[in-house]
């Protein structure tokens, strides 16, 4: 899933004040898991703004909360048509994806974002969540024991681990495991250390160029797809 | 021959190499480089020029090396992948061979965040093993990474670094080999402190037949004081400083004296063990012991070939 964190409350104020009626958006699914903008943030980030308005003393602005199940699809859109009204503005606590959702379905109203869009992860446990996919669009997982040196070592390299690994963690940050030797352990348990030996050559970056675009073979090729 | 470096005809003429290494100034002055070149130039075989080490902004390695030429200093260029795609770099290469450059150090390079531009973003479009593979094609098959030819000469004398105590151990003699095989003419070691440990890497290198294959050269980082010994111990990546070190230079009377002396001790030592082909003597930021340590370690006067 991906993951964000809520922008300052300081940060939201700045950027919500040329707008009077302000409609505060949350999203469902990856943003209700992460606790970043779902239905619950929405309503404590409505509380906030409401109080720091009213203790600031010069407070313009109103505020109203809808929460959507998904910003990123245009079919989860449509409910929004009706809740805008008079708002001048939609501060989205939706990711980047459905903060330009918005934009392309709202073309005449402005929308601000009210998360930072992080990464794609996981929770390792209750309130933390850890980087696991870089989307590099070149995936070599299965040469890795499942562990991706892409997105785990600091470096991204593929010939790892560097000489800057000590006690197992990495040179840039003393609580993270170093990648490379993750893989190495779990190249050992599984027998495949080989893997270790062999030289990986250079990667090809020509999958990144932005932005990208994935077509589904499925809807594509009709018969010849998987789905 | 592949490059015909000093450094290169030292090694294949089968003598104990010594290297040392100069860091360049953070600053524009030619003559930093001009006085590390005056004081390194009859006690080492070659001298490295460092690349932004640790991530700290300095002159080019290419210009210093230069500058270490025209003083007739043998100039191994460092290049780390840290800063530079896979076109730059190898456009460098072209530059500084065309500049009279034959020998280049491959590394990964120390991230960022140690340096003095933390938010930079870092580049690794290759890692270290790749650029020496690529270094080796460019010489052997005169070809770039892509495939296409390069017009002239292209003699390289390739090294890369090699780091017995980092994780896991009974790895990075593996590591080794991948560097070796991918085409590492010669071997700079991390600082060696636990000479025993060194020596049981070493064994496992020569059981493979590895020192056969490329030069070895053991690091030594002389040190100048207590300070420097924890600060080593604790902070620098990739260096593994025992505390009987850190102790011996926090009772020593004259701390510079006794880091000298530790360092000939280890000289000595790295000296008698097999497959060992010279030593690279990195005294940051104290290039003015080196002669002193060269010639206590009994390796004066240099060899003219």
């Amino acid at each position: 899933m991906i993951v964000a964190e809520q922008k300052s409350l300081a940060e939201i104020r700045q950027m919500i004040t040329p707008y009077q009626r302000v409609l505060i958006l949350g999203c469902g699914t990856c943003m209700t898991v992460c606790n970043a903008g779902g239905e619950r943030e929405v309503s404590f980030l409505h509380n906030a703004l409401r109080l720091a308005e009213s203790r600031s003393g010069n407070g313009i602005h109103t505020f109203s909360e809808y929460t959507v199940k998904r910003q990123c699809d245009y079919e989860f859109l449509d409910s929004l048509v009706d809740k805008i009204g008079d708002v001048d503005a939609i501060l989205s606590l939706g990711c980047g994806i459905g903060v330009q959702a918005i934009a392309e379905r709202l073309p005449d109203l402005p929308v601000l974002p009210g998360v930072n869009t992080s990464f794609m992860g996981m929770a390792e446990e209750w309130g933390v969540w850890d980087e696991r996919c870089a989307a590099c669009g070149d995936c070599i997982l299965a040469e890795t024991g499942g562990i991706c040196p892409i997105t785990r070592c600091t470096k991204g390299i593929l010939n790892g681990p560097c000489a800057g690994t000590k006690n197992g963690k990495c040179e840039a940050n003393k609580d993270m495991d170093c990648a490379w030797i993750l893989i190495y352990k779990r190249l050992e348990r599984l027998g495949q250390l080989d893997k270790m030996r062999r030289y990986y050559p250079l990667r090809n970056f020509r999958t990144i160029p932005r932005p990208r675009r994935v077509a589904s073979k499925a809807s594509i090729d009709v018969g010849e797809g998987n789905g | 021959m592949k490059a015909g470096t000093n450094l290169e005809k030292v090694l294949v003429s089968g003598m104990f190499a010594v290297t040392a290494e100069a860091g360049p100034p953070k600053g524009t002055s030619a003559a930093v480089m001009q006085r590390k070149a005056e004081l390194l130039r009859h006690c080492c075989d070659a001298t490295n020029v460092t690349d932004n080490q640790t991530a700290i902004v300095r002159m080019s390695s290419l210009a210093g090396c230069v500058l270490l030429k025209q003083q007739g200093v043998d100039p191994v260029m460092q290049i780390v992948c840290r800063d530079r795609n896979r076109i730059a770099i190898q456009s460098d290469v072209l530059g500084a061979i065309a500049l009279g450059i034959g020998n280049i150090l491959c590394l990964s390079g120390d991230h960022q965040m140690f340096g003095n531009h933390p938010t930079a973003k870092n580049v690794f479009d290759i890692d270290s093993i790749q650029l020496i593979q690529a270094l080796k094609a460019m010489r052997d098959e005169k070809k770039f990474i892509c495939g296409d030819d390069i017009s002239g000469e292209v003699p390289l004398f390739i090294g890369a670094a090699a780091n017995p105590y980092a994780d896991p151990f009974e790895f990075r003699v593996t590591r080794l080999a991948k560097k070796v095989k991918a085409g590492a003419d010669f071997i700079q070691t991390q600082a060696v402190y636990d000479v025993a440990k060194f020596a049981k890497w070493m064994e496992m290198v020569t059981d493979q037949g590895l020192d056969k294959q490329t030069h070895i050269l053991a690091g030594v980082i002389p040190i100048r004081s207590a300070g420097m010994a924890r600060y080593m111990r604790d902070y620098v990546s990739g260096v593994s400083v025992p505390d009987e070190v850190v102790t011996r230079m926090e009772q020593a009377k004259d701390a510079k004296e006794e880091g000298a002396g530790v360092a000939i001790e280890l000289i000595e030592q790295l000296k008698e063990i097999p497959g060992i082909h010279g030593v690279h003597i990195m005294a940051v930021g104290w290039e003015d012991i080196v002669p002193e340590i060269v010639k206590q370690a009994g390796l004066l006067p240099r060899p003219v070939l």
